[in-house]
């Protein structure tokens, strides 16, 4: 089982060494030199994800604690995408917030893979590892504005609170490697699984510490209350790749870890997660009916959304696996949407992120605002769009495994959270715009990077047979 | 068939439309007579199709239950189809569609000035989910339409309505979203339960109707899908929303809302509700039709005292559908006739009614019964229009409206005679606010300065209320013409529900009394108005 093969590092490789090429480019770069350092990260992208794509279906695996199934393929593309949004939308922030572009990038890059190791790692250790490399690069992004106090706030919280996680993880790990031998997730599964260990207290403890490790980074209720802050303090697109690429790294090795080695053990977990899903489901929406902020409106509403993948989670089974993976996609592509929009309105000094500063913007940008709407009708889970495939899929999932209940919980709070999602929709269309400045004009990169996404929202949404197949096709080999 | 498939043509053809009007610049509104004239031809192309749908419909009662039936897979892995197909009721609720989406748009040539564009779109979009609804088969493809549309809705009344239109909006929605997602969640339970028996998921309405299902979930699934159709209907006390979303949204709004939309509730009623779970249908009906004479008695009431002429129409309406839901309730065939026709017969009228509310409000900018008074003498053709539209909507016997309600309580009497008792009260008090606001509308002295150089129809507003004066004397005079086609999918129906449930819960059903003269005895006050 410990072959020696590279094949299922490669996509990370591509990554990784794009990230030092513009690593260097930067050290290299003149003063007031420009470079196509973007360029440069989407090609890194696009060979890892063509890499992942030559792999499908091959079930690689490297030196006994990495494997590229197709799970972590479908994952590794999500976060891929959500990569070559983030710079796309970045070429123009960048520029007008005068961000360090090498650096920024350099560690974009490097959030990416550690994104995209954990969701390859099987191996407890390693996830550790992939963690710790996204959350650091993301503390670093998410503070990399380093004049704003606010922005040096977030990133210091996020910090702190993202530190204790991950130790409480890295404890979890000791417990499950003090009673099972072992930290690969095969052995301590199987382990797990022939002795009955259901009432065995350190391995209790160990799952109950990883879950915290994990509500965290998926920021589940109550471990989210570094989200809302992190989000409003990071630059908007900073913001969305949070949001997206996170989320979509933390519930891959959440699923992964729980539907696998702790498997054996769902009548003890289970119960505790159907908790914690129907709290985030609940808090997420219900406090974002009171925010004012866009960026913090969002930041619960993607609090609310890590509650229906954390029902995908629970429901488990082929159709809760693939309903994870497609709502990870879908969300991917309507979040970061809707936070492009969001950093497109922006100027330097001004985040322009208050509700009232899309008062009438159907007035003065009718696309922005036409795009920001479907963006936030499938966040709220309206048809034809992706968000609706999505729930359903999930509900699904939910319903099918039994959990009515938790199903029911979900399509509420998320009938509560369209009221939010509309409060943009009424101040963009139905509000006359006040005497604040016109927002700038938006350059067409950005604007086709967004064009896009709706694109994809509407194909996940219209025609979804086939991203749905692949899905189902992701789950069907692994656990 | 013919080989051209109809249903999606009478889809595609306004989306097709919307789509064209998204090319068309329009920033400074020069160009709005173009979109307005574009936007009207090709609804009347699309009620074209839909009358060419009628035209092409089997009515023998040996005919295809159901006819122009299309089915593509979609989402193979879940069984979900594209699957449409009608019968005698959804065909006449498409032609009711096709027929009212002109008439509300010609309404709106003068009362929405601007974004004329989008409006248009909107309106397309609309009319495009309406027809989805009523000839969808396949449950998950049913829910996307009937969630379609409320977005267009929304905007239409957040947009264009009057002051208090954004929260009319925002109730709207959320009211008729609350009660649909319990409806998905049963949607799920439902193909879950057909994968459980067969190895397959299936969304098909005629494969679940086979289901068998126990009466433990049908109880909680019938509760899930009745609160959704109830909130739509509305069926009181779920009907807050309507008044509000009425009053506010601009008159082409309202006459879809009140023509089309409400008889969605209806509409999946009959078609989903009853006959996927007849067991627990039987045991709600009797608090369903409760509900519904309370609706009846209550919105009448409410219809009276209203100042304003446009919230009176809309209580109103909450009693007439009240009329739709007992006679579904019912489940006998003079019942479900009588629901199905009253939707057509309440959709013409009610539609006539906001559409001359709006006329009267587009001139005097006010909707208050208080600021008019005589004009009669000002007005007298739009007065004669409005007359003939008040009798038909209060049910006098020649007009539309009298043939539903009769059915209906003929229905109802089969059933439980209690519930005609209320329902006959509900008849007379209709007769009381909708003639007593004629008569302080029209008749007596000109009070108000403003009233007295009012111009009268135009030729515009005459080709709105012209046609649907017209059809509500023709639908009085010849229901057969209606109620042929819909008869084989109502005793279908019926007989489909009555064959699951218990015989005891339908005794009564066993007996009838050919030419008891209770309903016509009910109906003598009225009448004699």
């Amino acid at each position: 089982m410990f072959s020696n093969s590279f094949d299922a590092v490669i996509p990370v490789i591509c990554v990784t060494l794009a990230a030092l090429v513009v690593m260097l480019a930067e050290a290299f770069r003149g003063r007031g030199e420009r470079m196509p350092l973007g360029g440069l990260a989407i090609i890194g992208l696009v060979g890892a994800a063509a890499a992942s794509v030559l792999l499908w279906n091959r079930n690689a695996t490297s030196f006994g604690v990495m494997t590229a199934d197709n799970f972590s393929i479908f994952v590794n593309l999500v976060i891929i995408t959500v990569g070559i949004m983030t710079v796309v939308v970045s070429s123009q922030t960048i520029e007008r917030d005068n961000l360090p572009a090498g650096e920024y990038y350099a560690t974009l890059l490097f959030a990416i893979v550690g994104m995209m190791l954990m969701a390859q790692a099987t191996d407890l250790l390693l996830i550790f590892l992939a963690l710790e490399t996204m959350s650091i690069a993301v503390y670093v992004l998410t503070g990399i504005r380093r004049e704003f106090v606010q922005s040096t706030e977030a990133a210091f919280k996020y910090f702190l609170l993202g530190a204790f996680a991950s130790s409480f993880f890295l404890y979890g790990v000791a417990f499950l490697f003090g009673v099972t031998g072992s930290t690969n997730l095969e052995r301590v599964g199987s382990v797990i699984a022939a002795q009955s260990m259901s009432g065995n207290p350190m391995i209790l403890l160990g799952v109950g510490l990883l879950l915290v490790g994990f509500a965290f980074k998926v920021a589940a209720v109550p471990f989210h209350m570094w989200s809302p802050d992190a989000y409003e303090g990071a630059p908007a697109v900073v913001t969305g790749f949070m949001s997206t690429g996170v989320k979509a790294a933390a519930v891959a090795a959440f699923a992964r870890v729980f539907l696998s080695a702790l498997e054996p053990m769902v009548t003890d977990w289970a119960p505790v997660l159907w908790v914690i899903a129907a709290l985030t489901m609940v808090v997420g929406t219900v406090v974002g009916v009171a925010q004012t902020s866009l960026k913090r409106m969002l930041a619960y509403s993607s609090i609310a959304h890590g509650g229906y993948l954390l029902l995908g989670i629970i429901a488990g089974g082929d159709v809760g696996k693939a309903s994870i993976l497609f709502y990870l996609a879908a969300y991917a592509l309507t979040n970061l949407g809707a936070f492009g929009v969001i950093a497109l309105l922006g100027t330097r000094e001004r985040a322009n992120d208050d509700l009232r500063d899309y008062a009438g913007l159907w007035h003065s940008h009718p696309a922005l605002a036409t795009l920001m709407t479907m963006f936030l009708l499938s966040l709220g889970g309206f048809p034809p769009t992706a968000g609706f495939i999505a729930k359903w899929y999930v509900f699904s999932a939910a319903v099918g495994a039994g959990y009515y209940g938790l199903a029911i919980i979900g399509v509420l709070s998320s009938v509560v959270s369209v009221f939010f999602y509309l409060r943009i929709v009424v101040m963009m269309f139905m509000s006359e715009r006040d005497a604040r400045p016109v927002p700038p004009p938006i350059t067409a990169v950005a604007m086709a990077g967004l064009a896009i996404s709706l694109a994809g929202v509407l194909y996940l949404g219209v025609l979804p047979a086939r991203v749905l197949d692949w899905a189902q096709a992701s789950v069907g080999t692994i656990f | 068939m013919t080989g051209v498939p109809m249903l999606s043509l009478a889809i595609v053809l306004p989306v097709l439309g919307a789509f064209l009007l998204l090319f068309i610049g329009n920033r400074d509104g020069s160009k709005d007579a173009l979109i307005r004239n574009l936007t009207l031809a090709v609804s009347l192309v699309t009620f074209g199709v839909t009358l060419a749908l009628w035209a092409g419909f089997d009515q023998s009662p040996a005919a295809e239950s159901f006819q122009f039936v299309e089915r593509q897979p979609w989402i193979p892995t879940f069984g979900i189809e594209y699957f449409l197909g009608i019968d005698g009721l959804s065909l006449m609720l498409i032609v009711l569609t096709g027929f009212l989406t002109p008439i509300a748009l010609l309404t709106s040539w003068e009362s929405i000035e601007t974004k004329v564009k989008e409006f248009s779109i909107l309106m397309l979009v609309l009319e495009a989910a309406m027809i989805g609804v009523f000839c969808s088969l396949d449950l998950f493809l049913f829910y996307i339409f009937w969630d379609i549309l409320l977005v267009p809705m929304y905007f239409l009344i957040g947009i264009w309505g009057y002051d208090q239109r954004v929260y009319a909006a925002i109730k709207f929605i959320l009211y008729t979203l609350a009660g649909s997602v319990l409806m998905l969640i049963a949607i799920i339970g439902l193909s879950w339960m057909h994968h459980a028996a067969t190895g397959e998921y299936s969304f098909d309405v005629l494969k679940l109707y086979a289901l068998d299902i126990p009466y433990s979930t049908q109880y909680w699934f019938f509760l899930a899908f009745a609160l959704a159709f109830a909130i739509k209907v509305p069926l009181f006390p779920f009907h807050t929303w309507l008044p509000d979303a009425h009053v506010q949204a601009p008159t082409p709004g309202s006459v879809i809302l009140a023509g089309v939309l409400l008889k969605m509730g209806g509409y999946g009623l009959i078609r989903f509700a009853y006959p996927l779970f007849p067991e627990a249908a039987a045991y709600f009906s009797p608090m369903i039709a409760t509900l519904a004479v309370i609706a009846i008695i209550y919105g009448a009431l409410v219809a009276m005292v209203q100042p304003d002429m446009k919230k009176l129409v809309a209580y109103s309406s909450v009693s007439h559908m009240g009329f739709v839901v007992l006679g579904i309730t019912a489940m006998n065939v003079q019942g479900v006739q009588g629901a199905s026709y009253q939707m057509l017969a309440h959709g013409v009228s009610t539609g006539g009614l906001f559409a001359l509310v709006g006329m009267m409000s587009d001139r005097r900018h006010t909707r208050a019964i208080s600021d008019y008074g005589g004009i009669k003498k000002v007005m007298p053709k739009l007065t004669a229009a409005f007359l003939l539209i008040t009798l038909a909507s209060v049910g006098l016997p020649g007009m539309n409206g009298f043939i539903g309600e009769f059915l209906i309580m003929l229905g109802a009497f089969k059933w439980d005679p209690r519930f005609v008792v209320g329902a006959g009260l509900g008849v007379i008090l209709s007769a009381v606010y909708m003639l007593w606001m004629f008569q302080r509308v029209f008749y007596g002295p000109v009070t108000n300065d403003k009233n007295k150089n009012l111009p009268d129809l135009s030729v515009r507003e005459w080709a709105i209320i012209g046609p649907l004066i017209a059809m509500s004397i023709f639908m009085g005079v010849f229901p057969n013409v209606f109620l042929k086609p819909m008869e084989p999918a109502v005793t279908r129906i019926v007989e489909r529900v009555q064959a699951h449930q218990p015989a005891s819960a339908r005794l009564e059903n066993g007996e009838l009394r050919p030419g008891n003269p209770a309903p016509a005895a009910v109906r003598i006050p009225t009448g004699g108005n």
